[in-house]
C-alpha cells in the first residue's frame, strides 16, 4: 500500500527502521546538537553577542536622558537640519532616538573604544540597520534597549531604518562616524 | 445519524478514490478561491519585484507600501490556506472515503473566509489607509476592516480545522478504513493541529488589537505583540510545511506507488512539527529588546533544533521512498538511474521534486543560519529575510500545490487540462525564476539592504542617503529580471489551471483520462534486494549528504561574516 492508504502491517511501529534513515537520523541529531551549542559557544568565545540588558521606559523619560547627552557632548552640527554630531568620552551611556523619520542625534565614535549605545522609538516601531556594518536590531517604543558597541572600522556609517514606519519610512537615516583614536573629528 | 447513501459518493475511474459530492465541492470552492488569491498575490508582486528594480523603480512610495501590503497578505494567507482547507478535505473525505462531517458548516467556513479577505483587500487597497504590512505592528494603525477581516477569515479557517478533525470521528467510526490513518492524512492533521494553535494565538493577538484600534483598549505593548503576533505568524508557516510534505508524500504515492520508507519515521518527523511549535515566534524575536539570551537560545532550537531535524529527515523519506519504488520497478543500476527514469515531463512530479530541493536548500539552510541567535544581527529585517520565505513558501509549499493541481484538475474536477507542453514547462519557468528571487534576495540582504523598503537608492533622502554596493545594487536588477520570470510561470499556471477548468474537455463521471493517473505499487516482493548491499536508498543518501555538505559550509561561512563587524556585547 502507498501513502495514499493505511499502512499494510497493521502493527507498523514494531518494523524496523531502514538503514540508509538510520544513517541520516544519527546525522541529523548530532547535526542539530552542534547547531544549538554554537550559540553558547559563540557567548563565551565570539564578539558579537546582544546583551539582554533592556529597560521599560517612556518617550519622554528617553528623550530627557537623550538631551543630556547632546547637550553635554555636541561638538558640531551636521545636514540641512543641523543635526547635532555627539562626541562622548569612551565608555559613555549613548542615546539615540528612532522617530518618524528620523534617528537622533548623530555620534562621533572612536574605534576600538567601547560605548554603552541605548536604543529606543518614541512612536511607532523601527529598525535599526547601521550599515556597512550591517548590525540591525528591532526597535520598540516603551522599551530603552543597551548594547555595547565597539567600532572596528573607521569612517562614515549610516543607520538605516530596516523597520516600515509609514510613509516617510525609507527617509528615516541616521549616521555614526567612526574615528582613529585621538583624532579631533574635524 | 444521517448517514451518506451510495448515491453522494462517486467513485473515480481513475483512480478509485470515493468522492463524498458535498465534500467534493467544498474542495473545489477552496481550490479555486486558492487561485484566484494566487492571481491576486501574484500580480501584485509582480509590481514589487518591478519596484525594487532600481532601473525600473515602478510605483510611487505609497503605492508601494500598499501593494507590498496586499501581495503579503493575498499570498501568504489567503492562498496558502485556502489551498490547505482543500487539502484537509481532500485528505479526511476522500483519502479515507467517507462523508465530511457539516457540509453546510464547510460552507459557512468558506463563506466567512472568502468575506474576510474581500474586507482586509477592501481595507488595503480600496480604502488604502492600511499599508502596514501583514505583520500590522502596533502602534502603527490599520483601517478597522483590515483586522476585522483577518479575525474573519480565521474563524473560517478554524471551523473547517474541526471539520476535519470531525470527518476523521467519523470515518473511524463508520469504519471507512482499517487500522491506522494513510501517512498523507497524518501528515495533514499534524497540519490541522498546528492550524488550531496557530489561529487561536492569531485571535489573541488580533482581537485586541481590533478592540484597541476601536478605542476600548488604550495601550498594546509593543513587544508582547510582536510576541504573539509571531505565534501566529511563524507557525502558520509551520502549517504550510507540515501541508507540504504531505503533498509531497501523496505526489510520491500518485506518480510512483512509492510507500512511506517506515511509517514510524515519517510520522514521527510530523509530530516533531507540532512538538516545537509553541514559542517559534522566539526565531523572530532574537534582535528584540527585553529578552534574554537563554529563552532565545532555548527556544529557537528546542536544545536539538526539533523542526529542523523533522524537515531533514523528510528530506531524505520522501525521495528515498521514491527511489526505492523506482528500484523496485527495475531502475536498480547505479546510483541515479531510478532519478534519470522518473518523468521530468509530468509537471505532477517535476513541481513535487523541486518543491522537495528548492525548499531544502533554499529555504531550508537559510531558515537555520538566520534562526542562530548571533547571526540574525547581520540579517533581522534585511531583504534576507524575504528571500529566505520566497524559498520555503514559494519554492517549497507553492510550487508543490501547483503540483497538486496539475493532478487534481482531471481527478477532482473533471477536465482535462489544456496546453499539456507549457504545463510540462511550467514548473521549470516557476521554479527557476523563484529561485533567483530567493538566490539575489538572500545576496542583496547579506549586504544589508533593508526589507519594506521603496529606494535603496534613497533619492528623494533631503541629506542624501546610504550608497549601497553595486553588487547590491546588481543583486537587485537581477532580483527584478527574476520576478518577471517567474510572474511568468505564474501566469502559465493561472491560464492552464483556469482555462482547462473553463475550456478543456469535459470528462463524464465514468471516463478514464486516458493516461495514467495514479501508479500502481510495485509488487512487495520487488522490493527485495534493491539498492546496493545493505543499503536500499544509496542514490537518495548522496544526495543528502551533499546538502549536508553545503549546509555545513554555509552556515560557518556566516559565522565568519558575523565575526568581521563592530563588537556587540
Amino acid at each position: 500500500m502507498t501513502s495514499l492508504a493505511p499502512p499494510s502491517k497493521k502493527i507498523w511501529w514494531k518494523e524496523p527502521i531502514e538503514k540508509g534513515e538510520l544513517i541520516w537520523i544519527a546525522v541529523v541529531v548530532v547535526w542539530g546538537i552542534i547547531l544549538t551549542l554554537m550559540m553558547p559557544f559563540w557567548h563565551i568565545y565570539g564578539e558579537q553577542n546582544l546583551s539582554s540588558e533592556a529597560y521599560k521606559t517612556t518617550a519622554e523619560a528617553f528623550q530627557a536622558k537623550t538631551m543630556a547627552v547632546v547637550e553635554e557632548y555636541t561638538v558640531r552640527t551636521e545636514g540641512p537640519f543641523n543635526k547635532p554630531v555627539v562626541k562622548p568620552p569612551a565608555g559613555a551611556d549613548i542615546y539615540l532616538i528612532g522617530r518618524l523619520w528620523d534617528w537622533w542625534p548623530a555620534y562621533e565614535l572612536e574605534k576600538g573604544q567601547s560605548y554603552r549605545l541605548h536604543i529606543s522609538s518614541t512612536d511607532w516601531q523601527h529598525g535599526f540597520s547601521l550599515q556597512p556594518a550591517n548590525i540591525n536590531v528591532q526597535v520598540l517604543p516603551g522599551y530603552d534597549m543597551v548594547m555595547t558597541v565597539t567600532p572596528n572600522r573607521t569612517g562614515e556609517h549610516t543607520i538605516v531604518c530596516n523597520e516600515y514606519c509609514g510613509i516617510g519610512h525609507h527617509n528615516m537615516l541616521g549616521t555614526i562616524h567612526v574615528v582613529e583614536g585621538g583624532a579631533s573629528g574635524e | 445519524m444521517s448517514s451518506a447513501t451510495a448515491s453522494d459518493f462517486r467513485t473515480c475511474p481513475d483512480t478509485g478514490l470515493k468522492f463524498h459530492r458535498p465534500a467534493e465541492a467544498l474542495i473545489k470552492a477552496n481550490a479555486v478561491a486558492a487561485v484566484v488569491f494566487l492571481l491576486v498575490g501574484g500580480v501584485l508582486g509582480l509590481l514589487v519585484g518591478l519596484t525594487r528594480w532600481p532601473e525600473v523603480h515602478l510605483l510611487e512610495a505609497d503605492a508601494f507600501y500598499q501593494v507590498l501590503t496586499a501581495h503579503g497578505i493575498n499570498v501568504l494567507i489567503f492562498w496558502m490556506i485556502f489551498f490547505e482547507m482543500a487539502v484537509l478535505q481532500f485528505c479526511s473525505s476522500t483519502l479515507l472515503g467517507c462523508r465530511i462531517a457539516t457540509p453546510r458548516l464547510g460552507w459557512a467556513s468558506w463563506g466567512l473566509m472568502v468575506i474576510g479577505a474581500l474586507l482586509n483587500n477592501y481595507a488595503v487597497l480600496w480604502k488604502g489607509n492600511s499599508s502596514v504590512m501583514m505583520t500590522s505592528y502596533v502602534p502603527i494603525p490599520a483601517d478597522t476592516w483590515f483586522y476585522v477581516g483577518l479575525i474573519l477569515f480565521a474563524v473560517g479557517a478554524l471551523i473547517n480545522c474541526f471539520i476535519f478533525l470531525a470527518t476523521l470521528v467519523i470515518a473511524k467510526s463508520e469504519r471507512t478504513y482499517e487500522g491506522s490513518l494513510p501517512l498523507v492524512t497524518f501528515g495533514a492533521l499534524t497540519a490541522a493541529i498546528i492550524a488550531i494553535f496557530t489561529i487561536a494565538s492569531g485571535a489573541v493577538i488580533l482581537i485586541p488589537t481590533l478592540l484597541w484600534n476601536l478605542g476600548f483598549v488604550s495601550h498594546i505593548d509593543a513587544g508582547v505583540y510582536r510576541l504573539i503576533w509571531w505565534a501566529f505568524g511563524h507557525s502558520s508557516q509551520q502549517i504550510n510545511v507540515a501541508a507540504h510534505v504531505a503533498v509531497w508524500y501523496a505526489i510520491a504515492a500518485i506518480v510512483f506507488g512509492a510507500k512511506p520508507l517506515s511509517e514510524k519515521v515519517s510520522r514521527f518527523a510530523f509530530l516533531m512539527y507540532i512538538a516545537v511549535l509553541q514559542i517559534a515566534s522566539a526565531h523572530h524575536l532574537l534582535v528584540d529588546p527585553g529578552l534574554s539570551s537563554e529563552w532565545k537560545i532555548f527556544n529557537t532550537s528546542y536544545a536539538m533544533y526539533l523542526a529542523v531535524m523533522a524537515s531533514m529527515v523528510h528530506g531524505l523519506t520522501v525521495p528515498g521512498s521514491i527511489e526505492a519504488a523506482q528500484r523496485a520497478k527495475g531502475f536498480n543500476s547505479g546510483l541515479f538511474e531510478w532519478l534519470r527514469k522518473a518523468p521530468w515531463g509530468n509537471p505532477v512530479f517535476s513541481g513535487m521534486f523541486l518543491s522537495l530541493v528548492g525548499f531544502g536548500v533554499l529555504g531550508g539552510i537559510t531558515g537555520v543560519v538566520m534562526g542562530a541567535e548571533q547571526i540574525n544581527l547581520i540579517v533581522h529585517n534585511t531583504l534576507y529575510v524575504p528571500g529566505h520565505f520566497h524559498g520555503t513558501v514559494v519554492v517549497g509549499s507553492t510550487l508543490a500545490f501547483m503540483a497538486l493541481t496539475y493532478w487534481l484538475v482531471p481527478i477532482l474536477f473533471r477536465r482535462e487540462l489544456i496546453l499539456p507542453r507549457l504545463a510540462s514547462w511550467q514548473p521549470y519557468l516557476f521554479g527557476l525564476g523563484m529561485t533567483g528571487v530567493a538566490l539575489f534576495l538572500m545576496g542583496a540582504g547579506t549586504l544589508g539592504v533593508p526589507r519594506r523598503h521603496w529606494d535603496i537608492l534613497f533619492s528623494s533622502a533631503p541629506g542624501g542617503g546610504y550608497e549601497f554596493s553595486a553588487a547590491a545594487l546588481t543583486m537587485m536588477s537581477l532580483n527584478g529580471m527574476s520576478v518577471v520570470l517567474a510572474c511568468l510561470g505564474g501566469a502559465a499556471f493561472i491560464l492552464i489551471v483556469v482555462g482547462s477548468l473553463l475550456f478543456g474537455r469535459k470528462l463524464d463521471e465514468e471516463e478514464k483520462v486516458g493516461r495514467e493517473m495514479i501508479a500502481t505499487p510495485p509488487a512487495e516482493a520487488s522490493y527485495a534486494g534493491i539498492g546496493s548491499g545493505s543499503i536500499t536508498i544509496p542514490g537518495t543518501l548522496v544526495m543528502v549528504f551533499v546538502f549536508f555538505a553545503a549546509f555545513a559550509l554555509y552556515y560557518f561561512i556566516n559565522w565568519k561574516y558575523l565575526a568581521e563587524t563592530w563588537g556587540i556585547s
